[in-house]
C-alpha cells in the first residue's frame, strides 16, 4: 500500500506532469484564463487519465506491441468521448468555454506518456494510483497558474471579485501573451526555490 | 468571392494564429525551434499533414458520420485518419522523394500528436465550413504555423548568445519570449476588412 501512496504522490509533486515533466502545455495555456475552467481541465483530464491507465494496464497483455500505441489512442479517445458527451449534458457552460480543448485531450502528451511509461508495465491498481496522481498533479498546476491570471487580469478568484470596484486588472494576463508569460515567471519561481533547496542540500 | 478567400486566409495565419492566439501545438513549437533550419522542416511537414488530413476528415464528416449519425464518434475516427495518414505520407516520402523524406523524416511521427492538427480538423467542423473554405482555412492555419515557429526559431538563436538570470535559464525565458513574440501578433486584432 505505502509503494502505491509513493505512486500517487509522485505525480503531484517530484514528477509534476506540468510543472516539472513539462507535458501537456496546450491545455495548460488555453484553459488557464480562470480558475474554474482550469479546474474543469484539469478533473476532465485527470478522469481520462484514470480510466485510460486501468484500461491500458488490464489489456496490456493481448496488445502486440507494434500496434500498441495505435491501440491507446484509440482507448484513450473512446474515454475523451465519453467525457466529453458527459459535460455537455451535466455541465454546458464548462463544456462550451472550454470547446475544442475538450476532445483534444486525446492528444495530450501527459495520458500518452503515462500509458506507454507507466500503465503498459504495471498492475492496474498501481496504474489507477499513477493516474490519480497525475491527474492532480495536472489539476493543480492549471489552478495554481488559473489563479494568477483570473487575480491579475481579472481581479477576481473563480468568478468573485476580490478588490472592489476602483481596481483595474491588467488584462493581458488573459489575453495569450500573458499566458506564456505568466507561466514562464511561475516556472522561473519554482526553479528559484529549487535551486536554494538544492544549494543548502550540499 | 476572392475578397472572402483573402480574409479568411489572413485573418488564420495572423490574426487567429494557431500557436500564439489559439494556443495548439504548443508542444512542437517550444520543442522543435532550438534551429531555424529543423523549425522550418518541421514546420513545412506540418502545412503537408494538416493541409491533407482536413480534407480528408472533412469528407469523412460530411459524407460518413453526418449521413449516419456517427458524430459521436468524431474524435475517434479523426484521430485515426490524422495517425495513418502521418503513416502513409512517411512511408510514400520514403519511397518516392527521398530527398525530402531525409528533410523532415524525423518530424512526421511526431505530428500525429500535435494538437493543431486534430485542432484543425475540429475547428473545420464547428465552423461548418464549406469544402472550398476547408482548404484555404486549413492551409492558412498551417501557413501561421510555420510562420510562428520560423520566427520563434530566430529569436530563440538569439537567446543562445544572451546572458540570462539562473533560475529564467532554459523553458522559462523560452515561455517568456514566446510571450513577446504573442503580444506582436496581438497587434494583427487592429487590421480591418
Amino acid at each position: 500500500m505505502s509503494k502505491n501512496l509513493k505512486v500517487l504522490t509522485n505525480g503531484i509533486i517530484k514528477e509534476n506532469p506540468t510543472l516539472v515533466l513539462l507535458l501537456g502545455m496546450c491545455p495548460t495555456l488555453a484553459t488557464t484564463t480562470g480558475v474554474i475552467n482550469g479546474l474543469g481541465m484539469g478533473i476532465s483530464a485527470a478522469v481520462v487519465l484514470v480510466m485510460a491507465n486501468i484500461a491500458i494496464s488490464l489489456v496490456r497483455k493481448f496488445i502486440p506491441s507494434k500496434i500498441r500505441i495505435a491501440s491507446f489512442v484509440v482507448i484513450i479517445a473512446g474515454f475523451v468521448t465519453m467525457v466529453d458527451m458527459l459535460l455537455k449534458a451535466y455541465f454546458p457552460s464548462i463544456s462550451a468555454s472550454l470547446g475544442i480543448f475538450i476532445p483534444l485531450i486525446v492528444v495530450n502528451c501527459i495520458i500518452l506518456a503515462r500509458a506507454e511509461s507507466f500503465a503498459s508495465k504495471n498492475t492496474w491498481a498501481a496504474s489507477a494510483m499513477d493516474g490519480l496522481g497525475m491527474g492532480a498533479g495536472f489539476t493543480l498546476a492549471l489552478v495554481l497558474l488559473a489563479s494568477v491570471r483570473e487575480i491579475a487580469g481579472n481581479g477576481s478568484f473563480a468568478g468573485i471579485p476580490l478588490f472592489g470596484d476602483n481596481f483595474s486588472p491588467a488584462l493581458v494576463f488573459l489575453l495569450p501573451p500573458g499566458g506564456f508569460i505568466a507561466f514562464g515567471v511561475l516556472l522561473a519561481v519554482i526553479n528559484f526555490f529549487r535551486a536554494k533547496k538544492e544549494a543548502k542540500h550540499d | 468571392m476572392i475578397k472572402d478567400a483573402v480574409v479568411l486566409s489572413i485573418t488564420a495565419i495572423l490574426i487567429q494564429n494557431v500557436v500564439l492566439v489559439q494556443f495548439l501545438g504548443i508542444c512542437p513549437f517550444l520543442g522543435v525551434s532550438k534551429k531555424v533550419e529543423t523549425a522550418f522542416g518541421m514546420g513545412i511537414a506540418v502545412v503537408f499533414v494538416i493541409a491533407l488530413s482536413s480534407m480528408i476528415t472533412w469528407a469523412l464528416q460530411t459524407y460518413v458520420l453526418v449521413p449516419f449519425g456517427l458524430e459521436y464518434l468524431r474524435t475517434i475516427a479523426f484521430i485515426l485518419v490524422i495517425a495513418t495518414l502521418v503513416q502513409l505520407v512517411e512511408m510514400f516520402l520514403q519511397r518516392f522523394i527521398p530527398g525530402l523524406y531525409a528533410a523532415m523524416g524525423i518530424y512526421l511521427p511526431l505530428i500525429t500528436t500535435n494538437c493543431a492538427v486534430l485542432g484543425v480538423a475540429l475547428l473545420v467542423v464547428q465552423k461548418e465550413y464549406s469544402f472550398g473554405q476547408t482548404v484555404i482555412y486549413s492551409t492558412s492555419t498551417a501557413i501561421g504555423f510555420l510562420l510562428a515557429i520560423v520566427l520563434f526559431a530566430g529569436v530563440r538563436e538569439r537567446l543562445d548568445d544572451a546572458r540570462i538570470p539562473r533560475c529564467l535559464r532554459g523553458f522559462p525565458i523560452t515561455l517568456i519570449s514566446a510571450g513577446f513574440l504573442a503580444m506582436a501578433f496581438l497587434a494583427f486584432n487592429g487590421l480591418k476588412f
